[in-house]
């Protein structure tokens, strides 16, 4: 049956068909696409890559920044407290000197005060001497100025020191 | 996938839609004369010497094709088919009517029907042009969409994303996974294989003029194909694979007094591209031969009368779509199994001392 013989003149031109096809196809045809597919498939597991480095990254700044936040966060109370304690132990300081000062002040006025009512009960006794020597003297001039007044009172005085010495 | 499937339903609608109308419009003749369906079916599944269309009324609408023939009496001969139809001697060729040339180009020499040296462009070697000049446009353009672009832009969408599906799919589940590391050398040649039998099948499925030629169901293109692959298969064969045809590691009387197991080993070598050739012709053949079948019952049972025809006419119809459909997978299916298949052997003729 001829169904079943290969006729010779296609199998010549089927020959010649398929082989330029061939040579077509697997020199401008096909290894340009698959080359393609897969430089892009690469290229798409490298940019998957870079994604997930880039993930792990971002992930490993964020713990970072978070530390450092955690950190800036320590020093500030840190910072806040030394700034409490500082203004505390100035005020303290302060007012101890001023404690301090005012009782030295207060010493000294009290030391001058001292000296200068010293003074003034030396001036007052001075002065007081002076007077009783005065009223003294007048008194006494007074009372003696005739003989009799002071012979009386030599011996009343006299009298005094004997009894005193009695 | 679902464009695919969308693809897939509007091709098998218009190869059935388009099957009907070409053959229906041949009708008005046929049913005058009776219909005689061998006729009608082997015509279009036999090569011929001209592109027959259709009928319209009396004349005959058919595209000429060129004959090219080698006589050994007055050498070359370069004329067209159209000088020979209706039974016409041209030069003293004509197509033998009966015997073993029937429906050849014969010359008479010295009272005997002689074939010369036969190189015509015929209806199959035409379709065969035709598609391999698409299946070479279709390629190129696709290649030259992946020349202009680097590979950081964006993948493919529409017939290019299509085509990359098609071919990625080839080259990693057939090709790669079949022959393994050696498979970069292969993929051109299977992928062209694949995509050349995969396009022939579907221009076979369309019924009018460029497509409709019943190529990869023609044993001759088979058979080239399958040689094509014994070739790929037995030149790049490693050392280990002829060890294991012509000293196979059975018993040793197996292979010493009569070599019995290398013979068969030798004829499996054979048998392979043999399988190939008949297995894809086969089905091609089968359905072009089924759905003309079909489409013919309605021709057939138009004498028979209107009712028992109008009913028939829809059966036809419906056994008709689902031919097509079938069709549209047996043409993926052969071209995918022939694909497969000449992996695998290519991949057995490959084989290394590696499992010793």
């Amino acid at each position: 049956m001829s169904l079943l013989n290969p006729d010779s003149g296609l199998i010549f031109w089927m020959l010649i068909a398929f082989g330029i096809v061939f040579f077509v196809l697997a020199k401008y045809g096909f290894p340009v696409i698959i080359g393609m597919v897969e430089k892009r498939k690469l290229y798409i597991d490298e940019s998957l890559q870079a994604a997930r480095e880039a993930n792990e990254k971002l992930i490993h700044i964020k713990e970072e920044s978070e530390s450092i936040l955690a950190r800036a966060r320590e020093e500030q109370a840190n910072i806040l407290k030394d700034a409490v304690e500082t203004r505390q132990r100035i005020i303290d300081e302060a007012k101890d000197k001023a404690l301090f000062e005012g009782r030295k002040l207060l010493e000294e006025t009290r030391q001058r005060i001292q000296k200068e009512k010293d003074d003034a009960i030396r001036d007052i006794r001075k002065q007081v001497a002076e007077l009783s020597v005065g009223i003294a003297e007048k008194i006494l001039r007074q009372n003696l100025d005739n003989e009799q007044k002071q012979n009386g009172m030599i011996e009343r005085l006299l009298d005094e020191v004997s009894d005193t010495k009695k | 996938m679902k464009t695919l499937k969308y693809i897939l339903i509007g091709l098998s609608l218009c190869v059935f839609c388009s099957s009907v109308k070409a053959e229906e419009s041949q009708s008005p003749e046929e049913t005058k004369s009776g219909v005689d369906v061998q006729e009608i079916v082997f015509g279009h599944i036999k090569d011929s010497y001209e592109w027959h269309i259709t009928n319209w009324g009396d004349c005959e609408i058919s595209v000429p094709l060129p004959i090219i023939v080698y006589s050994s009496q007055s050498g070359w001969h370069v004329f067209l088919s159209s000088r020979l139809s209706e039974h016409n001697h041209y030069k003293g060729f004509y197509i033998a009517n009966a015997g073993a040339y029937e429906g050849k180009i014969v010359e008479n020499i010295q009272g005997k029907e002689a074939r010369p040296l036969d190189i015509s462009i015929t209806k199959t070697v035409l379709s065969l042009f035709i598609n391999s000049l698409l299946l070479i446009i279709i390629i190129l353009g696709v290649a030259k969409w992946y020349k202009k672009r680097k590979p950081e832009d964006f993948s493919p969408k529409g017939f290019v994303g299509l085509m990359e599906m098609l071919i990625t799919m080839v080259n990693d589940d057939i090709i790669k996974s079949c022959i393994g590391k050696d498979y970069k050398k292969y993929a051109p040649y299977l992928l062209t294989v694949f995509f050349f039998i995969f396009l022939n099948n579907l221009m076979g499925l369309i019924p009018i003029f460029p497509g409709g030629g019943n190529v990869t169901g023609n044993i001759a293109i088979t058979l080239v194909l399958a040689c094509m692959t014994f070739l790929a298969v037995n030149i790049w064969g490693t050392k280990e694979y002829w060890k294991e045809v012509l000293w196979p590691d059975v018993p040793l009387w197996l292979k010493v007094p009569i070599p019995m197991m290398p013979v068969i080993e030798l004829f499996g070598i054979f048998t392979k591209p043999f399988a190939l050739t008949v297995r894809l012709f086969a089905n091609i053949m089968a359905g072009h031969a089924i759905i003309l079948a079909l489409t013919c019952i309605i021709f057939i049972t138009a004498s028979f009368g209107t009712a028992l025809n109008g009913s028939m006419s829809v059966v036809s119809v419906l056994f008709s779509v689902f031919m097509n459909s079938l069709e549209l997978l047996v043409a993926f299916i052969q071209a995918y199994v022939f694909t497969m298949l000449s992996a695998v052997f290519i991949s057995l003729s490959r084989v290394e001392g590696a499992h010793k």
